[in-house]
C-alpha cells in the first residue's frame, strides 16, 4: 500500500476543483492507475470550504485522505492552505495560489483575513507560491485559474509522462480546450 | 471497458443493466444523483421526482406489483418518512424486484442526525446489500433484483455518504432490455387486512430463515485468508478503512449481504482467529448480533459510534499507531461557513425577518435553514421536513394559551411545502390557530442541486406538465389570507409582515422570485425579465455603517482601513436588496 499517491485539492465552493479532479483521474485512470477520488456535494457547495481527494496507486481502498497523510496540498484559495495543511505529510509539498477570497467573517469585519500564510506554510514544507489568475489572465481566460494550478501540481508530483491533453480534452466543452491546454501547460512551466 | 464512476452513478447503470423500468425518489443528499442519472435512459427507466419520500416509495410499490423491476432511493431520512409503507411491503413481498437506496450520511456532511438504516432491515425483517465501492454499486444492482424476486422480499441497498460520492473504477456491463412479470391479482398477497397480514408473517419469519442459509452460502460474504492471529469482519467503507489499516496482516470475513448475516460462516471464521475485530461505522449492528450469538468479538468498546471513520480513527482505536502531521496553529484560519449566495432571494426575506419582535420562527429544510445563521440569524428551529408549519402550530396554540405575548412564524421551502407542508397547514387551517406561515417559493429545489418539483413546471425526465401554483392551493386549504410578495422588495415584506401580525387567523405569504442560480425556464422569463445588473457604492458618499453588511451578502466587503463598502462585482447581480438597506444611498444600480 505504500505505493499509494495522496493527492489533496482545496478550495472554495465554485473554484473548479471537482474538473480539475475529474481531469486528474481521467488521466491517472488511462496510465493504468488504480484510482479513488472523493469529492464534497451539498450543503458545503455555497461558498464553503471544499476539498477534492485523490489517490492513485496498484490497489487503492480508502477513498480519503486523512490528516497527515497527502503527498500534495494545492490550494486553490490562499487560506485554504492552512486550514487542509494538517493534512498534508510532513514530507510533502505545496502549491499555493495567491488568490485570497474573504469568507464570510471576514466580509462582516468581525475576522481579518489572516496574513503571513504563505510563510507559515513555506517554514513547514517545500512550497510553490503561483499568482495563478494572473497566468490565466495572460493566457487568455480568466476562468482557467484552476487549470494553471493543475498544470503545477503534474508537474509537482512528476506526473508528465501521462497524456493530459487527452484528459482535459474528455473533461471540458470541446470549444474550451485548446485555451485549458494553453493553461495547462502555463502551469507546468511555473514549477521546476 | 473502465469508467471511474460515483456509487450513485454506478447503481444507475446497474439498474440498467438489471432492466428496472421504474424508479421514484424525493431528492436528498447523499442519494439524489442516482435518479439524475436513472433519468438520462429516457427509453429504458421511467424515472420521477415524487413530492416525498412516503410517495415515491408507494409508486415503486405499484410498479412492482404491476410486474416491474424497480428502484426507490432516499437519504437516510426519507426512509423515515417512507417507513409506514416499508414495513407492510416487507409483509406482502414483491412481484417485480424491488430494492430501496438508503444513502446514510454518517459525519452529517449535509444532514441533521446521524441514524444508521441498517437498523430498518433488522427491524422490517427484509434481506439488505452493502456495497463496499462503485463496482459493486453496480454489480449488487442485478443481485438485487434476483435476491428479491427468488425470496420475495424488498432490498435494503445500504450505502454511505464515501460510497455514493466517491468515485472508483468500474467494468461496465451490457444494458438489458427490460421486461416484466405478469400481474396476477392476488389478495391474500397484497391486501393486507388482518386476516391477511396474521398469515404473511409467519411467511415473513419462514423467509427469513431462507434468507440466512443463503447469507452463509453466498459470495457476496467472502473470506480472506492471510495471518490468522487478527481476524477482521467489515461492510461497506469500513471494509476499506480496515484494508488501508492492516493489509495483508489480517484475515478479512467481507460482509456483502449484511442482513440477515451469515452467522454460520461467522462462526467458523471466528474459531480460526486469535482476536476478532468488527470494523463498523456508526451503529453496533453486525457486533451486537454476533455477541448474541455467542460469539466473542471487539467493537463499539474501541472504536467509536460517533461520527464517521477514517482508517486513521481504525488503526489507532485497534493498533494504537497515529501518523505524524505538521504541527501549526490552526486557530488563525477563520471560519468559512456556507452562506446564501449574492442575490438569493431567501436573503431580504430573512433580513426583514429578523427585525419582528416577539416572534418564533420555526424554520425548515433548504437553503433557506441558512436564515438562522449569522448576520441574519432569523430562526429558532430546524426539525425535519415540514415541522416549521406544524411545530409553529404548536407552540402558537401554547402561547395563546398561557397568555404570552408571542406570534410563530413559519418559513418553509417551495419544495419542502409540496414534501409535507400541505398536510400541516391542513391541520393549521382545521384547528384554527393564527400562526404565519411563510412559503419561500424560489421555483426550484435549490439546496440540493435544482430539482424540478411539482411546482416548476418540468418533470424529471424534463416534460413539461401542469405547475401546481401554491396561492390556489393554499386557499383550497382554507387558508382567508394570502399574499404573494417579491423579496427583492424589502417595503413589500415588511407590509406583509405587518399585515399578518395584526390578523387573528392563519395566513400564507409567499414570497415568489426564482432562485439567482436556476436556468430559467420560458415561464420564468416571462414572469420575472431579466432583472440582473451590477450595483455600485458611490464611496464618497458611504459613511461606514455597516447596514449593508448585515444582509450578509458575500459580494459585499467592508474595509476596516477605509471604512468603507465595497461590492465584488464578479458576484453581484443587482438584486438591490443591499440598496434598500443603505440609510444614505450610497448604493446605486450601474447604469440608473
Ligand atoms: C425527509 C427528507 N428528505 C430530503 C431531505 C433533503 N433535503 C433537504 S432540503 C431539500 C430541498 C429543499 O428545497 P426547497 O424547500 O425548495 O428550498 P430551497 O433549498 O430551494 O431554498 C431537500 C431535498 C431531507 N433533509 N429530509
Amino acid at each position: 500500500m505504500s505505493d499509494v499517491k495522496n493527492i489533496l485539492l482545496v478550495g472554495v465552493g465554485g473554484q473548479g476543483t471537482i474538473l480539475v479532479g475529474k481531469i486528474l483521474s481521467t488521466g491517472l485512470m488511462d496510465a493504468g492507475y488504480d484510482v479513488k477520488m472523493s469529492e464534497v456535494h451539498g450543503m458545503a457547495q455555497r461558498g464553503g470550504s471544499v476539498s477534492n481527494q485523490v489517490r492513485y496507486g496498484k490497489k487503492v481502498y480508502s477513498p480519503i485522505i486523512d490528516k497527515g497523510q497527502a503527498d500534495i496540498l494545492v490550494s486553490f484559495e490562499t487560506m485554504e492552505a492552512l486550514r487542509w495543511l494538517e493534512y498534508l505529510s510532513p514530507k510533502g509539498k505545496a502549491v499555493v495560489n495567491d488568490y485570497r477570497i474573504p469568507s464570510a467573517p471576514i466580509l462582516m469585519g468581525k475576522n481579518d483575513y489572516p496574513e503571513g500564510v504563505l510563510e507559515i506554510i513555506k517554514s513547514k514544507v517545500p512550497t510553490t507560491v503561483i499568482k495563478a489568475a494572473e497566468v490565466a489572465k495572460e493566457v487568455g481566460n480568466g476562468r482557467t485559474m484552476n487549470i494553471v494550478l493543475f498544470g503545477a501540481l503534474v508537474k509537482g508530483m512528476k506526473l508528465t509522462d501521462i497524456n493530459w491533453e487527452e484528459a482535459i480534452r474528455q473533461n471540458v466543452k470541446t470549444g474550451m480546450a485548446d485555451i485549458n491546454i494553453k493553461a495547462f501547460n502555463a502551469g507546468l512551466a511555473l514549477v521546476d | 471497458m473502465k469508467k471511474l464512476l460515483t456509487g450513485n452513478e454506478a447503481v444507475a447503470l446497474g439498474a440498467l443493466e438489471a432492466g428496472i423500468s421504474y424508479a421514484s425518489a424525493y431528492p436528498g443528499t447523499p442519494s439524489t444523483e442516482i435518479l439524475e442519472n436513472l433519468a438520462e435512459y429516457k427509453d429504458e427507466v421511467i424515472a420521477e421526482w415524487a413530492p416525498n419520500e412516503k410517495v415515491a416509495f408507494e409508486c415503486v410499490i405499484g410498479a412492482s406489483v404491476a410486474g416491474a423491476r424497480t428502484l426507490f432511493a432516499a437519504k437516510m431520512v426519507g426512509v423515515n418518512v417512507a417507513a409506514d409503507p416499508l414495513f407492510s411491503f416487507a409483509y406482502s413481498g414483491v412481484n417485480g424486484g424491488m430494492m430501496l437506496v438508503s444513502a446514510d450520511d454518517p459525519g452529517l456532511h449535509s444532514s441533521q442526525n446521524e441514524q444508521d438504516n441498517r437498523n430498518y432491515a433488522k427491524f422490517a425483517k427484509i434481506a439488505m446489500l452493502e456495497p463496499a465501492n462503485s463496482q459493486e454499486c453496480k454489480d449488487m444492482v442485478k443481485t438485487a433484483m434476483e435476491i428479491s424476486e427468488k425470496f420475495d422480499t424488498p432490498i435494503l441497498f445500504r450505502m454511505t455518504t464515501r460510497v455514493c460520492h466517491s468515485k472508483s473504477l468500474v467494468e461496465i456491463g451490457e444494458a438489458v432490455k427490460p421486461t416484466k412479470k405478469p400481474y396476477v391479482k392476488n389478495l391474500q398477497k397484497y391486501d393486507l387486512v388482518p386476516a391477511n397480514a396474521r398469515h404473511l408473517h409467519v411467511k415473513v419469519e419462514e423467509r427469513l430463515k431462507k434468507l440466512e442459509a443463503f447469507s452463509n452460502e453466498t459470495e457476496l460474504n467472502y473470506i480472506e485468508w492471510n495471518n490468522k492471529k487478527v481476524g477482521v469482519i467489515a461492510a461497506g467503507v469500513a471494509y476499506q478503512y480496515a484494508k488501508e489499516v492492516f493489509g495483508e496482516n489480517a484475515s478479512y470475513l467481507k460482509i456483502g449481504f449484511s442482513y440477515p448475516l451469515p452467522m454460520a460462516k461467522i462462526k467458523a471464521f471466528a474459531a480460526e482467529v486469535e482476536t476478532l475485530y468488527v470494523v463498523e461505522e456508526l451503529e453496533p449492528f453486525m457486533e451486537e448480533q454476533i455477541k448474541a450469538a455467542g460469539i466473542h468479538c471487539i467493537g463499539k468498546e474501541k472504536i467509536t459510534n460517533i461520527w464517521e471513520l477514517t482508517p486513521d480513527i481504525v488503526g489507532k482505536a485497534l493498533l494504537g499507531e497515529t501518523r505524524p502531521v505538521i504541527d501549526y496553529d490552526l486557530s488563525v484560519v477563520p471560519n468559512r461557513p456556507p452562506t446564501l449566495c449574492a442575490g438569493c432571494p431567501h436573503r431580504g426575506f430573512f433580513y426583514e425577518l429578523a427585525k419582528l419582535k416577539n416572534v418564533m420562527i420555526t424554520g425548515d429544510i433548504g437553503c433557506y435553514s441558512l436564515g438562522g445563521s449569522d448576520p441574519l440569524n432569523a430562526k429558532d428551529s430546524t426539525i425535519d421536513m415540514g415541522a416549521s408549519i406544524s411545530m409553529g402550530h404548536g407552540a402558537q396554540k401554547i402561547f395563546n394559551r398561557f397568555n404570552e405575548n408571542m406570534r410563530t412564524i413559519s418559513t418553509i421551502g417551495d419544495s419542502t411545502f409540496f414534501h409535507t407542508g400541505i398536510n400541516s397547514l391542513m391541520h393549521v387551517v382545521y384547528n384554527r390557530s393564527n400562526t404565519i406561515t411563510c412559503i419561500l417559493d424560489n421555483r426550484i429545489t435549490g439546496m440540493t442541486g435544482h430539482q424540478e418539483n411539482p411546482g416548476s413546471g418540468f418533470t424529471l425526465q424534463g416534460m413539461p406538465t401542469t405547475i401546481i401554483e401554491i396561492e390556489p392551493l393554499v386557499k383550497a386549504l382554507g387558508i382567508k389570507h394570502v399574499r404573494t410578495v417579491n423579496p427583492l422588495n424589502l417595503k413589500e415584506l415588511k407590509e406583509a409582515f405587518t399585515w399578518a401580525l395584526e390578523l387573528d387567523e392563519p395566513s400564507v405569504i409567499i414570497t415568489r422570485w426564482p432562485c439567482v442560480l436556476k436556468k430559467q425556464s420560458e415561464a420564468d422569463k416571462k414572469e420575472f425579465g431579466n432583472y440582473f445588473g451590477k450595483c455600485v457604492v458611490e464611496t464618497d458618499k458611504c459613511i461606514g455603517c455597516k447596514a449593508c453588511i448585515k444582509t450578509g451578502c458575500p459580494a459585499l466587503q467592508f474595509n476596516k482601513g477605509t471604512k468603507k463598502v465595497k461590492i465584488d462585482e464578479s458576484q453581484c447581480v443587482g438584486c438591490e436588496v443591499c440598496k434598500q438597506v443603505c440609510p444614505v444611498k450610497a448604493i446605486k444600480r450601474v447604469g440608473e
